[in-house]
C-alpha cells in the first residue's frame, strides 16, 4: 500500500459507509434513494454541518470546541430579538452576530493559547457562558415576521419534483467550499495540520502557531454563529437550540476519519460523516418503528467503532516507522 | 518538591474554597440577615446552609470519583449520561414492582458497567480520556431513553424516595451518605497506598510502571470508581425528584463535577489530588448557585457567573499567571 493511498484509507472507508449505508436504506425503504430525500440530507442537517465544518479545522489543531451549539444558540435569539424586538434591520443584526461569535471564539482561543488551557475546559466553560447569555436574551421562543427575513427563509425550489426550502443547504455548501480550500489548499490549514502533529515542531519550525490557534477558534466561532443564523431563518428564535449539537458535530469529524488527537484528517471526510449521520437519522425516520433515540446509540457505536479504527491505522504506522 | 512543602501546599489549595465559601456567605449575609440562622422545622434543622449541603450532594458525589479520575491524568464526561442510565434501570425496576434494594444494586452495577467500559477503553484500549468518554457521553442519554422507552419514569417508592428527601438524626440524608463516602475515600486512599499509586500514575505513567506499578489497572480502578460515584449521584438525584427523567438527569453536570475538582485545587494535568479540597469545591459552587437564586438571577442564567468564576481560577492557577505573579513579587523583593 502506498503513502497516498494509506493517507486517504479512513476517508475512503468512511464514503464507502456512506454509499453502503445509502444503497441499503435505499433498498429497503420505498422512496429513500429519490433526488429530493438526497437533498433533505443536505437541508435537515445543514445546521450541524456548518459547526462541523468549523470543526474539524479546530480538531486538525488537536484543539476540540465543546461551544458551538450554545454560540449557535446565543446567535439565534440574538438575530430573532434584534430584529423582532428592536427593529434592527436583518444584515446588521446578522453581521452583528457574526461579529459576536468570531470574538467569542478567539477570545476563547486566546485563552488556550496564552495560558496554556486545556481547551475542552475553556470551551467547556464558553458553552455555559455563552448558553446563559441566551438565556439571558430571552427564554421565549419568538417567530420571525420580518418582511426581509421572511422572504430568505420563504424561498423554495423544486428539486425531483417535490418542493423543498433549500437555502440552508446552499450555506453549508457554501462554507463547505471556505472550509476545504482553507484545509487543504492554503497554508493555514497545513499549518494547523502541522500544529496537532506536534505543537512543539511547529514552533521550532517557525510557523505562527499562536495566531493560527486563536484564528482556528475564532473561524470555529464563526462557523457556530453562522450556523445560528441559519437556524433563525428555519425556525425562528429559540435560546434552547442546538443542546448537544457540539457532541454531533464531534462525531461528525471523527466518522470522518479525522484523528481526534489532531494533525491528520481531511476535510472531504467530514462531508461524508455529516452525509452518515444524516442517513442514519432519515432511515430511522423512514423506518418509523425505530425511536429517534437509536440515532444517538448508532452514532456513540460509529464514533467508537473508528476511534478503534484509528487507533489501528495508527499502530501499523508506528510498526512501519520503527521497523 | 520535598514531602513537607508537597503536604504544606495541600493543605493550602482547600483554603481556596474554604475563601470562597466564606466570601459567598458574607455577601448572603448582607442580602439576607437569616442566612446562618437554623430553625427547627417538623423534628428536623432547615435554613439556607442546610439547603445547600443537601442540593450539592450530587456534585460531592460525583466530584469524588472525578477527582480520582483527573488524578490520573484522565477525565470522565460521561458522568452525566451514567447519571441518566442510572436513574433510568433503578426507576424502571422499582415501577415493575421490584424492591429498593435491588433497584440500588442494579442502579449501582449499571454505573459500575459503565465506568469499566470507560477504564477498559483507556487503559486497555489506549483512547485519549476525553474521546473515550465522550463515546459515552453522546450514547449515554440514548441507551437511558432506550431503558425507560423514551418515558420518564414516576418513582413512587417510599424507602428510595426517603434516600432523596429524609432526614436521619434532624439532618438531611444525602449529605451524610456524600460526607461517609468522602471519609471512607480518604481512608482507603490516605491511610493505605493507593492514593499514591493513583497520584504517581498521574504525575508520570511510564515511570510508575517501570516503578512496578500496575499503571492501566490503577486507571482502570479510577473510572469505576468514578461510575460508581455517578452512581450514587443518578440515586441522589433521582429520588430526590422522585422521577427519572432520561433526558434531563445529570444534564451538563460533568460540568459542575469538573469544575468542583478544579475550585479543589486538584489540577487537571493530574499527579496529585485533594479530597477535602473537592468537597469544599462542591459547596462553594452550590452556595454560588443558592447565592444567584436568592438574589433573583433566573436558573437559566446561572450558568454565566458560574463560568467567569471556573475561568478565572482556572488563569490563577495556570503556569503563566503564577510565573507573571513570581516576577511581581521578585521585583518588590529587589527593590
Amino acid at each position: 500500500m502506498n503513502t497516498a493511498l494509506r493517507q486517504r484509507l479512513p476517508q475512503m472507508v468512511t464514503a464507502a459507509i456512506f454509499v453502503l449505508l445509502f444503497a441499503a436504506a435505499g433498498a429497503r425503504y420505498a422512496n429513500f434513494a429519490s433526488a429530493a430525500n438526497f437533498a433533505n440530507l443536505f437541508i435537515g442537517n445543514a445546521c450541524t454541518g456548518i459547526t462541523a465544518i468549523g470543526m474539524t479545522l479546530v480538531i486538525f489543531s488537536g484543539g476540540i470546541d465543546l461551544s458551538v451549539g450554545a454560540v449557535a444558540a446565543f446567535t439565534n435569539i440574538f438575530v430573532a430579538v434584534a430584529v423582532e424586538q428592536h427593529g434592527v434591520h436583518p444584515l446588521a443584526a446578522a453581521l452583528a452576530g457574526l461579529a459576536i461569535g468570531t470574538g467569542f471564539g478567539a477570545a476563547m482561543g486566546a485563552l488556550i493559547h496564552y495560558f496554556k488551557q486545556p481547551p475542552f475546559l475553556i470551551t467547556l466553560a464558553g458553552m455555559f457562558f455563552a448558553r446563559g447569555c441566551a438565556h439571558w436574551i430571552s427564554t421565549d421562543s419568538i417567530d420571525i415576521k420580518n418582511g426581509f427575513f421572511l422572504q430568505f427563509s420563504r424561498y423554495a425550489a423544486k428539486i425531483g419534483g417535490v418542493p423543498v426550502h433549500p437555502l440552508p443547504a446552499y450555506v453549508f455548501l457554501a462554507v463547505f467550499a471556505v472550509g476545504y480550500l482553507l484545509a487543504q489548499h492554503t497554508r493555514f490549514g497545513r499549518n494547523l495540520l502541522a500544529i496537532g502533529g506536534s505543537e512543539q515542531s511547529a514552533l521550532l519550525m517557525g510557523l505562527p502557531v499562536g495566531a493560527s490557534k486563536i484564528a482556528v477558534y475564532a473561524l470555529c466561532g464563526a462557523c457556530a454563529a453562522l450556523a445560528g443564523l441559519v437556524s433563525t431563518l428555519v425556525s425562528g428564535g429559540d435560546s434552547t437550540y442546538g443542546i448537544g449539537m457540539e457532541l454531533d458535530a464531534i462525531a461528525i469529524v471523527v466518522i470522518g476519519g479525522t484523528l481526534l488527537t489532531g494533525g491528520r484528517g481531511h476535510m472531504f471526510g467530514t462531508l461524508c460523516g455529516f452525509l452518515i449521520i444524516g442517513t442514519i437519522q432519515a432511515a430511522i425516520t423512514f423506518d418509523g418503528s425505530l425511536s429517534s433515540w437509536w440515532t444517538r446509540i448508532i452514532t456513540g457505536a460509529l464514533l467508537l467503532a473508528f476511534i478503534f479504527f484509528q487507533r489501528l491505522l495508527l499502530r501499523a504506522t508506528q510498526k512501519r516507522l520503527s521497523a | 518538591m520535598s514531602a513537607p512543602v508537597q503536604r504544606r501546599w495541600r493543605g493550602a489549595a482547600a483554603l481556596w474554597p474554604l475563601a470562597g465559601i466564606l466570601l459567598l456567605a458574607l455577601a448572603n449575609l448582607i442580602y439576607n440577615r437569616q442566612f446562618f440562622s437554623l430553625t427547627v422545622k417538623d423534628g428536623h434543622l432547615s435554613g439556607a446552609v442546610v439547603d445547600i449541603f443537601e442540593n450539592g450532594s450530587v456534585c460531592m458525589a460525583l466530584g469524588l470519583g472525578m477527582t480520582l479520575v483527573i488524578a490520573t491524568g484522565g477525565i470522565d464526561l460521561s458522568v452525566g449520561s451514567v447519571m441518566a442510565i442510572v436513574a433510568a434501570v433503578a426507576g424502571v425496576l422499582m415501577q415493575q414492582g421490584y424492591s429498593m434494594t435491588v433497584a440500588i444494586a442494579a442502579g449501582l452495577g449499571a454505573g459500575l458497567l459503565c465506568g469499566l467500559v470507560n477504564g477498559l477503553l483507556v487503559a486497555w484500549a489506549r483512547i485519549q480520556p476525553i474521546v473515550a468518554t465522550l463515546v459515552l457521553m453522546v450514547a449515554g442519554r440514548g441507551i437511558a431513553q432506550l431503558i425507560t422507552g423514551g418515558f420518564q419514569v414516576k418513582i413512587n417508592n417510599a424507602p428510595y424516595n426517603y434516600i432523596g428527601n429524609g432526614f436521619f438524626l434532624g439532618l438531611p440524608l444525602m449529605p451524610i451518605i456524600a460526607t461517609a463516602l468522602y471519609l471512607a475515600a480518604w481512608l482507603w486512599l490516605r491511610r493505605s497506598a493507593t492514593g499514591l499509586f493513583v497520584e504517581a500514575t498521574g504525575d508520570n505513567e511510564t515511570a510508575s510502571r517501570f516503578a512496578g506499578l500496575a499503571a492501566g489497572r490503577v486507571k482502570c480502578l479510577a473510572y469505576v470508581v468514578c461510575g460508581l460515584c455517578a452512581a450514587v449521584a443518578g440515586i441522589f438525584a433521582s429520588a430526590n425528584i422522585t422521577n427519572a427523567n432520561p433526558l434531563h438527569d445529570g444534564l451538563d453536570m460533568e460540568l459542575d463535577a469538573i469544575f468542583a475538582v478544579v475550585l479543589g485545587g486538584t489540577a487537571l494535568s493530574g499527579g496529585r489530588f485533594n479530597l477535602l479540597g473537592t468537597y469544599l469545591g462542591a459547596i462553594m459552587l452550590q452556595t454560588l448557585t443558592q447565592t444567584m437564586y436568592y438574589v433573583g438571577v433566573k436558573s437559566a442564567v446561572a450558568p454565566v457567573p458560574k463560568a467567569v468564576l471556573i475561568i478565572l481560577v482556572c488563569l490563577l492557577q495556570s503556569e503563566t499567571t503564577r510565573r507573571w505573579l513570581g516576577g511581581l513579587r521578585r521585583k518588590k523583593a529587589r527593590a
